[in-house]
């Protein structure tokens, strides 16, 4: 018998596949390299140089690349499979459409809160609620669209406030998905004081998810949310333990807000999520729009004060899982399962192509349409450039619509100047509209954008802590990723992906 | 260790017999095909073996006198008594002096072996691909699945590489489900067939509850197809890998830690991760030093203790993705503990074989232990007997 040697099979030739890379900021010889499908490896920029120049590449160095896609040694040997099924995975959701639809039934609100990114009105104009045609309208675009999967979320201002609109539109959806078979998912996102045993009970009988506002402790809350007799804190933890008993645990979701009055307390923030029973937080900076971009002297921050915060806030976060308590970061978490397995995620904000219009409408209670939640802010600040079209018109109008075109062009991070050829790019999304909203164009300018400087620090962050990051922090955050328990997440040495 | 085969005098055969071997207890409480079943004397007190009993159609007797049923056929002079017994299947030719067993029922892992030809050529291969007809194997082995118990759990299907049978070995796993249908297969093979959209398609509903057993030795071409020796291998695999996680397929990834492979075992890990989560487990292997793996003893063979830290990162990657993880084929006192709930009592028990310093291991009994075949040289400098657990305790 004859055998051939390692050797015989390894061969001299290969050949460049797209290659994105980012040197370490924290060790600034050794690079982060990615394949077009987002898998990823570290090594040394000089490495990388003499495998692409062809300088006496290291036979390691191409195993390395060859394993995550950015290279191919032998076209008989070599097979783009895993490219393209990490490919597929990870652009499915363009072929199902939309499948986040937010119906806006009303603008008002009894809430007074200086973030607010809605324009909303006083409680009692009732002018700003949806008509009954207009529901009905909507509804019936709503199963135009193909995704199998169908999130149906309301709001407003306060949607308890136009509760019958809200009735009207479950009961119409869920009649006519009799004949459609989708699957639905309900969620009204309310501050939940105006709940009672009767719209428990709707939202119990079809399965409707709550989610609300919980900006930390009293102090931060009530400073945040002010209501006329200042208790909003006390009524929303009455609300939610209220829903809860009627719901379930699970069935009540919350979101924080982060002020400047936040930042200097992420702890105590993070506190009241355990204390209320929360396993997740989603820490997001504000968003340049609606009454947050008015008030932004009061409650505003850079980028680099969110940045420290949002350090600071992981590693206490990291601190309270390895004592015992499961409390996950809700944006690390969605980040890090980028970074660590091919998967496609229902969050539009961080999307290439753009989420905008691609992957939620949004059914304004005027009857306008828009491409998110963003969109329609930016109209009640009196700029219309996103409007698809009206719930009068079809949803292929809407496509076709100037908006569109817009967002279609610049939203699409492949062929965008500085995302182009980040490393980032296959876990990062696409936002023309707030480029728009903050540069006033929607191709953005990458130097000078917040979006892109959080994110970078961001991503870097978190590539840092899984190159680098004590044992501890590392196990932290896969049992985030993977979903298990800690104690069944074991260590090993780093870099491997 | 229990042979699969013992010499033995074969008398009036004059084709090759394939029958189940019916004992005391069976006789007792089973009704059967006398006629595919050979009946073993040697258990049978003489007050039972009337000559009615005698006089029934049995393919044949086993037995220490064959004189008492001289003119039919027998199986008597057996080397090794306990080689065969009740329950099993067996097979006895003209002119061959020995019986070989098909089926064990008291074994661990029972397996049909359907082919001697392969489309590998691995490196480290314990049983050496050879290009001959055996096609008159899928008979036998239909015949055999007629005669296996039908309380069995599990089966294995191997060779050789089975898919070379094409649409046969669907015809043989269909016939697995129809008369064995609560018994789990197992098919080995190297998967390359499968990227063949017609023929994987084929798997489809074949079986209620199979799984392909499929190695890969590397997370780039050049290095799985060194292992197998076959350029283009790899390719191939893994397309059948995604063709049979297209249609549903329960798979598991066995890697055999050759030198090679243990280079760069984690990035295999991650691969796996990455790009095969849907796989049902993946299963680390130790070299059985048999076939091939003996003549390249020097480009395989790497000490278990020089590779623990390794296995450890390894085995931590796939399992924190939730994807099952074993190992087989390492004996414990060469792993780290944290390593020990993975380690399972994987080698079959014909082949199997504990060391005199195993005689005082308190962990003997959860011990894979070593391949009967394994010599001085295939066997870690780490091996010591664990004497006290408190030492060892995590």
């Amino acid at each position: 018998m004859k055998f051939k040697s390692s050797k015989d099979y390894q061969g001299d030739e290969y050949r460049l596949l797209p290659i994105r890379f980012r040197r370490l900021p924290w060790e600034r010889d050794r690079v982060f390299a990615s394949s077009l499908s987002g898998q990823w490896t570290f090594l040394t920029h000089d490495e990388l140089r003499r495998c692409i120049q062809r300088d006496r590449p290291p036979q390691q160095s191409l195993d390395d690349l060859e394993s995550v896609g950015c290279l191919e040694r032998s076209p008989e040997q070599h097979t783009f499979a895993p490219l393209l099924s990490q490919l597929r995975t990870r652009m499915a959701r363009l072929t199902a459409g939309p499948a986040l639809h937010l119906f806006v039934v009303s603008l008002r609100c009894d809430h007074s809160c200086g973030y607010c990114q809605v324009s909303r009105q006083s409680p009692d104009a009732s002018r700003f609620d949806m008509s009954e045609e207009t529901a009905q309208l909507a509804v019936e675009r709503l199963f135009a669209w193909p995704s199998p999967t169908l999130t149906i979320e309301f709001q407003g201002g306060e949607p308890l406030l136009s509760f019958a609109r809200v009735q009207q539109i479950v009961k119409s959806i869920v009649k006519r998905n009799g004949m459609e078979g989708r699957e639905l998912r309900f969620v009204i996102a309310s501050t939940l004081h105006h709940l009672d045993d009767e719209r428990l009970e709707f939202c119990r009988k079809h399965h409707i998810q709550l989610s609300t506002s919980l900006d930390g402790p009293a102090e931060l809350h009530n400073l945040n949310r002010p209501l006329p007799s200042r208790d909003s804190y006390e009524r929303t933890i009455r609300a939610i333990q209220y829903a809860r008993s009627a719901l379930g645990h699970d069935a009540v979701s919350a979101l924080t807000t982060l002020t400047r009055a936040t930042l200097s307390k992420p702890e105590a923030v993070i506190d009241e999520y355990v204390r209320q029973g929360f396993s997740s937080i989603f820490l997001r900076p504000l968003s340049p729009y609606g009454f947050a971009r008015r008030t932004q002297t009061r409650s505003a921050y850079t980028i680099a004060e969110f940045n420290e915060f949002y350090k600071r806030a992981l590693k206490y976060l990291v601190q309270l899982n390895t004592v015992g308590t499961y409390i996950e970061e809700t944006y690390a978490t969605l980040i890090l399962r980028m970074l660590l397995m091919p998967q496609s995620h229902g969050y539009v904000d961080l999307r290439s192509p753009t989420g905008a219009g691609l992957g939620t409408i949004v059914y304004n209670y005027d009857g306008k349409v828009y491409p998110s939640d963003e969109a329609r802010m930016l109209a009640a600040m009196g700029d219309d450039t996103f409007c698809m079209g009206t719930v009068f018109q079809s949803v292929e109008d809407w496509y076709s619509s100037p908006a569109m075109r817009v967002l279609l062009s610049n939203g699409v991070s492949e062929s965008t100047p500085g995302c182009t050829d980040c490393a980032y790019l296959p876990y990062c999304g696409s936002d023309p509209i707030d480029s728009y909203a903050r540069s006033g164009e929607p191709a953005g300018h990458r130097p000078s954008s917040a979006f892109c400087r959080r994110h970078m620090s961001l991503f870097d962050l978190l590539v840092e802590l899984l190159d680098r990051g004590d044992s501890d922090t590392q196990r932290v955050l896969e049992s985030w990723v993977f979903r298990q328990p800690l104690h069944e997440i074991l260590p090993h040495a780093v870099g491997a992906n | 260790m229990l042979a699969k085969r013992t010499s033995a005098a074969v008398s009036c055969v004059s084709n090759p017999l394939v029958g189940k071997v019916v004992g005391p207890r069976d006789l007792a409480n089973e009704t059967h095909n006398v006629e595919r079943c050979f009946l073993d004397l040697r258990q049978l007190a003489n007050a039972v073996i009337s000559d009615e009993l005698i006089s029934l159609p049995w393919l044949g007797f086993i037995t220490a006198d064959p004189r008492r049923v001289e003119g039919r056929c027998t199986i008597s002079a057996l080397s090794d008594d306990t080689v065969i017994a009740e329950g099993d299947v067996i097979r006895i030719a003209p002119k061959a002096r020995y019986v070989d067993v098909l089926y064990r029922r008291s074994a661990n892992a029972n397996a049909l072996f359907v082919t001697e030809r392969c489309t590998n050529f691995c490196v480290m291969c314990s049983q050496p691909p050879r290009e001959v007809n055996d096609r008159w194997r899928i008979t036998e082995l239909t015949q055999v699945i007629d005669l296996i118990d039908r309380t069995e759990q599990w089966l294995g299907i191997t060779g050789g590489e089975p898919t070379l049978l094409g649409e046969d070995l669907y015809h043989l796993i269909r016939a697995c489900g129809s008369k064995l249908p609560t018994t789990a297969l197992h098919v080995l093979t190297n998967g390359r067939r499968f990227a063949e959209h017609p023929y994987a398609n084929q798997a489809q509903n074949v079986h209620h509850d199979v799984t392909w057993g499929i190695p890969l030795y590397g997370d780039v071409a050049h290095l799985h197809d060194y292992v197998v020796q076959h350029e283009g291998a790899f390719a191939e695999t893994i397309r059948g890998l995604y063709q049979l996680a297209r249609i549903g397929q329960k798979i598991e990834i066995r890697v055999v830690l050759v030198k090679d492979t243990l280079a760069r075992l984690s990035k295999l890990a991650s691969y796996i991760r990455w790009n095969f989560p849907f796989v049902t487990h993946v299963a680390l292997m130790g070299l059985e030093p048999q076939g091939f793996a003996r003549a390249n003893y020097e480009a395989i063979w790497q000490d278990p203790a020089d590779f623990a830290s390794k296995l450890e990162d390894s085995v931590s990657i796939l399992h924190n993705r939730g994807i099952r993880t074993s190992i087989y084929n390492l004996p414990l006192c060469v792993l780290p503990v944290s390593l020990w709930r993975f380690a399972r009592r994987s080698i079959s028990d014909w082949k199997n074989t504990y060391l005199d310093a195993c005689a005082h291991c308190r962990v003997r009994d959860e011990c894979c232990g070593f391949f009967s075949s394994a010599t001085k040289h295939w066997i870690s400098r780490a091996i010591t007997p664990i004497s006290d657990l408190r030492e060892v305790s995590p």
